[in-house]
């Protein structure tokens, strides 16, 4: 009765041989790497730039141990950190400004496991340092930015149609426009309803003060905030790019905050300025008049003509730019790629608002036929992004800028576009640093309480319960095993607290295994023969198991649901712990004692203490 | 070996009163403690600013509050932890300086002062994000008490689930009350303990309980009385060695843990132990009060409860 199928092993075999491929990556340690990644959207990750980096390093005779392609960049791995710094410095020469080249750690694993994707488990910030900020985004500075935008959509619109109005100001989100008769006020209402539909009008009043109220719908003002969130997070990305950190997090969190996590980043206050930094984008003419070989050539001596600028377009040609500003990118409310109607070539979308739609319409219809230069001005650089010429008048606040090489270049600019600038400010709400040698130490604190636990555990249990005490413990060493590949697989990410949960984990499974080696006691004192105790024993337990381990689940879950950063690391590993422990402590452990006692004749007595 | 061969059942119910009243004297100290001392939150509850700062040699205490109230801050604490070398820094949140700007602002200064100052950790948290912390705390509390009372009702009979909550609030309440007499730092890790206690200590009741049942189904003759010592005695074995390793792994954690997990671990240890308490000796004896019989545990096939049995109720 104590026998398993033969598949039932072999099922349990090959869980534990997995569990031990996907356990080892852990064991191989890290060895210091460079990782080169592109600084701005438009560069791609291909062939062409391992080849270059590669190049790069046999040139300077600087050894390497390995070069690989992944979905952020390159990574080459070095032997030791001189040869690491070294090689950093030199791609930065050679590579220049286009790419981040950054200091890393890369796992040491053997090629033949990282081909099953076998990777070490992924450590949180408070195991291997590094900050953590969370920025609250103020939504009602980018409702209040869009009703102010709004004002200025309502003013030209009513202005050509000539209807007349004594008074427009924003309350608030509220945009109010004040009317002397009733006919007035009504027509103005049909018309800016056509036109910006996704307001909600309402006309009130009496006796020659009469006026109109304009409302964002909730769905308007989601949409706005959506797209605040979405542009701050892209413009975080690109700044964060810029700092040179390695494998960097920015994420959404709930409707109006951002998670940043800089691994390895020490320099706080460098994070912080560049985090809080704001970008602008603007939109001035280009001076065709000083564009000959001669003048540019002069201007890069030094000599700019008065009343310009010298900037560098994205191929480094120099381009004479008038000081005066057109348009600053605030006045852009979208951008977007699409094709060209005509000849189906890229362009990209600008959606202007109101008043930015009235200013592009003078300058480019007194401008036919001259360059306009889009420029981005970030940290005291600026930069032309590019300088299409002007064909036709252009009004209605929608501008496509053409001379796109292809689709991807579109999106890419569009998206530099909007994530020039914040869309709406942020602050931090919480900053946690953890310098790297508290790290390293937490792990350290986090593995010894396990494994002394975990030993003194398995003392007590082999002089308590003998063999069975024997087989509990290779039980909950599977369990462990199990655990810690999970985790690998799934790249939860492993903090303190979640070493903990491990710890705590191991702690309670044993109870599965007391309770089974109790019953079989029990069954045995009853006087029942040794194999019916046992299969008395683990079937009379796996109830109680099953019971107990659903009420931790549960409590697991509410963690897992309501906490966040520490406390959410701790639910994943407390209830994965629980379904291994499930399997381990029931499964695996019978599948020992079959194995030893199972298919015996006659046994004396069980040597269970 | 064998600790625990106990041939009679311990008359436990007998004793009911006694260890009830155990109980509620704790309980109510715990409360009183709760209510005149209150908890004494850390960060991530009040928002402020905590800093772990390690010296190369003796930290001058004096000189580096000197060095802070130069700065013009208010409400700083600045006190020793672990070692002579590592000063812990305390901060409230303030209205005027964000805290980026705040952190920012010590930091710099104690390292112009000093420039061996090594700032190892600094943990900075807003005011609403400490407020969101407490109602999510609270939330979860609530929805591990409903989701266990949900699923022992299910499994077994109300009257196990209001049991086993009450004794498992119990625990929870004097996790508490030792927390707030000692003035432990309550942080979030001692919440998730407590949480994690929560789902344990129902363990230890659910073991109790499925004994009852599977008594009431083998032991026809017997008064619930007898049925649940029975279970209570014939558990009590494994009560205790399970018990014992979960300690020993939790004080595995109080030795090599360090900071961070030490107060994790005290929340679980006294968790643990009035969790043997509450869950044997205050869930039973609550079951049995509410009445619980072989009829409304196993089911509508049996019989109508006896005379003798239901006079138990109160």
């Amino acid at each position: 009765m104590n026998r398993y199928p033969l598949w039932k092993y072999v099922l349990i075999g090959t869980v534990i041989v997995i569990g031990l491929l996907y356990t080892i990556p852990n064991f191989f340690g890290e060895s210091p790497a460079v990782q080169i990644s592109p600084a701005k959207t438009s560069l791609k990750v291909d062939e062409s730039l391992l080849q270059k980096v590669e190049s790069a390093l046999k040139l300077a005779n600087i050894p390497f141990d390995g070069v690989f392609l992944d979905a952020s960049g390159v990574k080459v791995r070095f032997a030791n950190t001189d040869t690491q710094l070294l090689a950093k410095d030199k791609l930065v020469s050679t590579l220049g400004k286009d790419y981040t080249v950054a200091l890393n750690l890369v796992p040491q694993t053997p090629n033949w496991l990282q081909s099953i994707g076998a990777k070490p488990m992924y450590l949180g910030l408070d195991l291997r340092g590094g900050v953590h900020f969370l920025l609250q985004v103020d939504m009602k500075a980018a409702l209040d930015k869009a009703a102010e935008s709004t004002v200025g959509d309502f003013r030209m619109s009513l202005r050509k149609e000539k209807i007349n109005y004594y008074g427009i100001e924003r309350q608030g989100q509220v945009v109010v426009i004040k009317f002397e008769s009733e006919a007035e006020a009504t027509k103005a209402r049909n018309l800016l309803a056509k036109d910006f539909s996704d307001l909600t009008y309402k006309v009130s009043g009496s006796d020659k003060d009469y006026s109109v109220t304009a409302s964002m719908s909730t769905m308007a003002q989601k949409r706005i905030q959506e797209f605040a969130l979405k542009q701050n997070l892209q413009t975080l990305h690109n700044r964060i790019n810029e700092l040179g950190v390695a494998e960097p997090i920015v994420q959404q969190q709930g409707i109006d905050r951002i998670v940043v996590q800089l691994p390895g980043v020490q320099d706080t206050a460098k994070a912080k300025e560049i985090l809080g930094r704001t970008a602008t984008l603007e939109i001035r003419m280009v001076d065709e008049e000083k564009a000959d070989m001669a003048t540019l050539q002069k201007a890069q001596n030094g000599q700019v003509p008065f009343g310009d600028e010298l900037y560098f377009d994205r191929d480094s040609r120099p381009v004479l730019v008038k000081k005066s500003v057109v348009l600053t990118g605030d006045r852009i409310t979208d951008a977007g790629p699409g094709v060209n109607g005509q000849n189906g070539s890229s362009v990209v979308n600008v959606t202007l608002d109101g008043r930015g739609a009235g200013i592009f319409k003078n300058v480019t219809r007194e401008n036919v036929g001259k360059r306009m230069a889009i420029l981005l001005i970030e940290k005291g650089s600026t930069e032309v992004v590019t300088a299409p010429v002007i064909n036709e008048e252009i009004g209605g606040g929608r501008v496509q800028i053409s001379g796109m090489a292809n689709a991807q270049e579109a999106t890419d600019i569009s998206l530099l576009l909007r994530a020039g600038a914040l869309a709406a400010p942020m602050e931090i709400i919480e900053e946690r640093t953890v310098g790297p040698s508290m790290g390293e130490e937490n792990i350290k604190r986090g593995v010894h309480s396990t494994l002394w636990g975990f030993a003194a555990i398995a003392v007590m249990m082999i002089i308590y319960y003998m063999v069975f005490g024997g087989v509990s413990v290779m039980a909950l060493g599977v369990n462990l095993l199990l655990l810690v590949a999970i985790l690998s697989m799934l790249q939860a990410t492993l903090t303190l607290p979640g070493l903990a949960a491990i710890a705590l984990a191991l702690g309670m499974a044993i109870d599965a295994n007391v309770l089974i080696n109790e019953r079989i006691r029990e069954e045995l004192r009853n006087g029942n023969t040794p194999q019916a105790s046992i299969h008395a024993g683990y079937d009379r337990a796996f109830d109680t198991i099953l019971d107990s381990n659903v009420t931790t689940l549960i409590a697991g879950l509410a963690l897992f649901m309501f906490g966040t950063g520490p406390i959410k690391g701790f639910a994943v590993v407390h209830v994965l712990g629980i379904m291994t422990s499930m399997f381990s402590a029931v499964l695996v452990s019978r599948a020992m004692v079959n194995l030893l006692y199972g298919y015996r004749r006659k046994i004396e007595r069980l040597p269970i203490g | 070996m064998e600790l625990f061969r106990i041939k009679k059942d311990i008359p436990f119910m007998s004793y009911g009163r006694l260890t009830t009243s155990i109980s509620l004297i704790t309980f109510i100290l715990a409360v009183f403690f709760l209510m005149h001392r209150g908890l004494h939150y850390g960060v991530d509850f009040t928002g402020g600013t905590v800093m772990e700062v390690h010296y190369p040699t003796t930290a001058n205490i004096g000189k580096i509050r000197e060095v802070i109230d130069n700065t013009g801050l208010k409400d700083v604490t600045v006190q020793n932890f672990g070692s002579s070398q590592d000063v812990l820094i305390r901060l409230p949140v303030k209205k005027e300086l964000s805290i980026a700007q705040l952190s920012e602002k010590i930091s710099s200064s104690l390292k112009d002062a000093d420039s061996g100052a090594e700032i190892r950790r600094v943990e900075s948290v807003g005011s609403q994000v400490g407020e969101e912390l407490y109602e999510n705390g609270a939330l979860a509390l609530l929805l591990v008490c409903a989701g266990i009372m949900g699923y022992l009702a299910l499994r077994f009979e109300w009257r196990f689930a209001v049991a086993a909550i009450i004794a498992n609030m119990h625990d929870v309440i004097i996790i508490l009350g030792f927390f707030a007499f000692f003035q432990w730092e309550f942080n979030l890790t001692v919440l998730a303990a407590i949480l994690a206690v929560l789902g344990y200590s129902v363990n230890e009741s659910v073991v109790v309980f499925d004994r009852v049942r599977e008594n009431f189904k083998k032991m026809r003759k017997a008064s619930a009385v007898h049925v649940i010592d029975n279970a209570i005695t014939r558990t009590m074995s494994r009560t205790i060695i399970t018990h014992l390793m979960t300690q020993t792994m939790v004080c595995s954690m109080l030795f090599f843990g360090g900071e961070t997990l030490h107060n994790f671990s005290l929340a679980l240890t006294i968790g643990i132990l009035f969790g043997i308490y509450s869950s044997v000796l205050v869930a039973c004896p609550i079951a049995m009060w509410l009445g619980v019989s072989r009829a409304n545990l196993i089911g509508d096939a049996e019989k109508k409860p006896k005379e003798d049995e239901a006079a138990l109720a109160p």
